[in-house]
């Protein structure tokens, strides 16, 4: 079985956002890229499936591919991939923004191409906050989805999964080749250790461009005007627990 | 401009959340009508015909859409959405998981997680877990939005919108529903209640967890939530979680107790009307946010809590 992995590049989670005085959107520059942290546990559970582990038999995945879309430094980020243990990745190069809209056109031709038999993607990029690529994706190719998953049981041709819904859990047998999306508690990723990243340099990643594809990735959307939220001003200390219901029964919200 | 809005229900009733999508739908144009997508779901039809503003409710009722799941959703709406300008879905789990494929199918850009709506083409979102503000001008001769419903306030529910029935998709779909395992409780549900009492990575397992907060949420008929943080430890199930990859709540008391305040957390609770928050560490972020801070031990400060809610007549 062969299993995709879409990958994106962002801001580590780590750091604090700026927002540009101007309003003219988050500044970036000199900031630490990482792996989006959805992706990265996509990753793992697609390596899990190839090596044994979390509940899935050793060669349950043959192959691993990590994709790519972005510029080119997101080869940073799918040698990232490849250091957890994807064997290969695929750069799509677009600068700019790219929609999820666009991001699933483009993974559509390279799903075209590779005809892989699951793809598991992030449930969300934590940049963006968007939680669409995966969904749009499965219906570019009409494949069945199970999003925010927090358990995959792989059998013969489908997939049993559990996915994390509002008020519990609900489970989905989906046919295979679907697509999943991973939610946090899937699996907790590994670190990296120093000789599979070494190993992961030597792994091959086919550059292409978004052209090569035939996918515009013009935004739709406009963003005119990027702020910080409105600050919430702080309140008061209280002493007490007494003087706290005080405070509350006159705020009559007791 | 006609808009449509997908209803959030459980097949018995309506969710607020409808109601609150409504408003946003009515921010960006008259015509509003109302799908209520289920499966012996005449009950949630009927809740839906009385919100103000409700043009008409269609209703679509069969054993395809018993689970809203996404795939018979698509194939439901992306018909339908040929008589609308929009399309707005509720920002639960089951719109988040429908919306996109919808928006697909129309080739069209979504706007995720709407908190504002400017006019009938512009809308404000968050990025970056809530750490930017952004208005987004769609210029798509369709739009296809999710919206969060705690940023809008429900309507009145004095309509009364004539109900019509559409065919719900035959099937049959590659997807197919298992099981659920829904959380049991006598509480409001989180996103709903009107008092959360959340606790944090200081409770320190789950019994603790559920040994402190527990009584003082049942005192204060309060849900119960939780931070990240206490989630990824395993104390509180994931459903609890408050923030921005867990649920966004806006009630008009949130009691926040051994909570650090990440920014991921707070971006999901600081609509709440009043903010308390309980922390030994004085310098918690919580704290810049919070109405009434009490810097304590909460093993102490919460009976104490009780003892004085208890005096008070709570």
């Amino acid at each position: 079985m062969k299993v995709l992995v879409p990958v994106k590049r962002v801001l580590d989670y780590n750091l604090k956002v700026r927002v540009r005085p101007d309003g003219s959107g988050v500044d970036l520059s000199n900031l630490k890229m990482s792996i989006n942290p959805f992706d990265e546990i996509a990753i793992e559970e697609a390596v899990r499936m190839k090596e044994g582990g979390g509940g899935h038999k050793a060669g349950a995945a043959t192959e691993v591919v990590a994709v790519s879309i972005g510029p080119d430094q997101a080869q940073e980020t799918i040698r990232n991939a490849l250091a957890i243990g994807a064997d290969r990745g695929i750069l799509v190069k677009a600068d700019g923004e790219v929609e999820p809209l666009a991001v699933a056109k483009i993974l559509k031709a390279v799903i075209d191409a590779e005809k892989p038999d699951l793809v598991i993607l992030g449930k969300q990029a934590i940049d963006d906050d968007s939680n669409a690529t995966g969904q749009m994706l499965a219906a570019l190719l009409d494949w069945p989805q199970a999003t925010f998953a927090s358990k995959i049981v792989l059998h013969d041709n489908k997939a049993t999964v559990t996915r994390e819904v509002d008020g519990g859990l609900q489970t989905l047998n989906v046919d295979l080749p679907a697509i999943v999306t991973t939610d946090l508690r899937l699996n907790e990723p590994r670190y990296a250790s120093l000789p599979n990243i070494m190993k992961a340099k030597k792994k091959p990643i086919d550059v292409k461009t978004a052209t090569d594809f035939g996918v515009d990735t013009t935004p739709r959307l406009k963003a005119t005007k990027t702020t910080e939220p409105p600050k919430r001003s702080g309140g008061i200390k209280v002493k007490t627990a007494d003087e706290l219901v005080g405070k509350l029964k006159e705020a009559g919200v007791i | 401009m006609a808009v449509l809005v997908v209803a959030e229900h459980d097949n018995a009733s309506l969710k607020d959340a409808t109601n609150k999508v409504v408003t946003a739908a009515r921010a960006m144009g008259s015509d509003v009508d109302v799908l209520v997508a289920g499966s012996n779901a005449s009950a949630a039809a009927a809740t839906a015909a009385k919100i103000d503003g409700v043009r008409k409710v269609l209703q679509a009722d069969g054993a395809t859409l018993a689970k809203q799941m996404a795939e018979p959703l698509e194939a439901l709406i992306v018909p339908l959405a040929a008589n609308y300008d929009a399309v707005l879905f509720p920002a639960s789990t089951t719109g988040k998981n429908a919306a996109p494929r919808v928006a697909a199918k129309l080739d069209v850009s979504q706007v995720s997680g709407v908190i504002g709506v400017e006019g009938a083409d512009t809308f404000v979102r968050t990025i970056y877990a809530g750490n930017a503000v952004v208005t987004v001008k769609d210029g798509q001769a369709k739009h296809v939005l999710t919206v969060q419903p705690t940023a809008f306030k429900a309507g009145g529910n004095n309509g009364s919108a004539s109900i019509e029935q559409v065919a719900a998709p035959a099937g049959p779909f590659k997807s197919a529903f298992v099981s659920e395992e829904m959380a049991k409780s006598d509480r409001p549900e989180l996103t709903a209640a009107k008092r959360v009492v959340s606790g944090g990575r200081a409770l320190g397992s789950s019994e603790e967890f559920h040994r402190v907060l527990d009584p003082l949420a049942d005192k204060l008929g309060a849900a119960v939530g939780a931070s990240r943080a206490a989630v990824d430890a395993g104390y509180a199930p994931n459903d609890y979680q408050v923030g921005q990859t867990g649920k966004m709540v806006a009630p008009e008391l949130y009691v926040a107790i051994g909570i650090s305040g990440a920014i991921q957390h707070l971006a999901g609770m600081k609509d709440s009307k009043v903010i308390v928050a309980i922390n030994k560490d004085e310098e918690a972020p919580i704290f810049q946010i919070a109405d009434y801070g009490l810097v304590a031990d909460y093993k102490t400060a919460v009976p104490e809590l009780m003892d004085a809610l208890t005096k008070a007549g709570v």
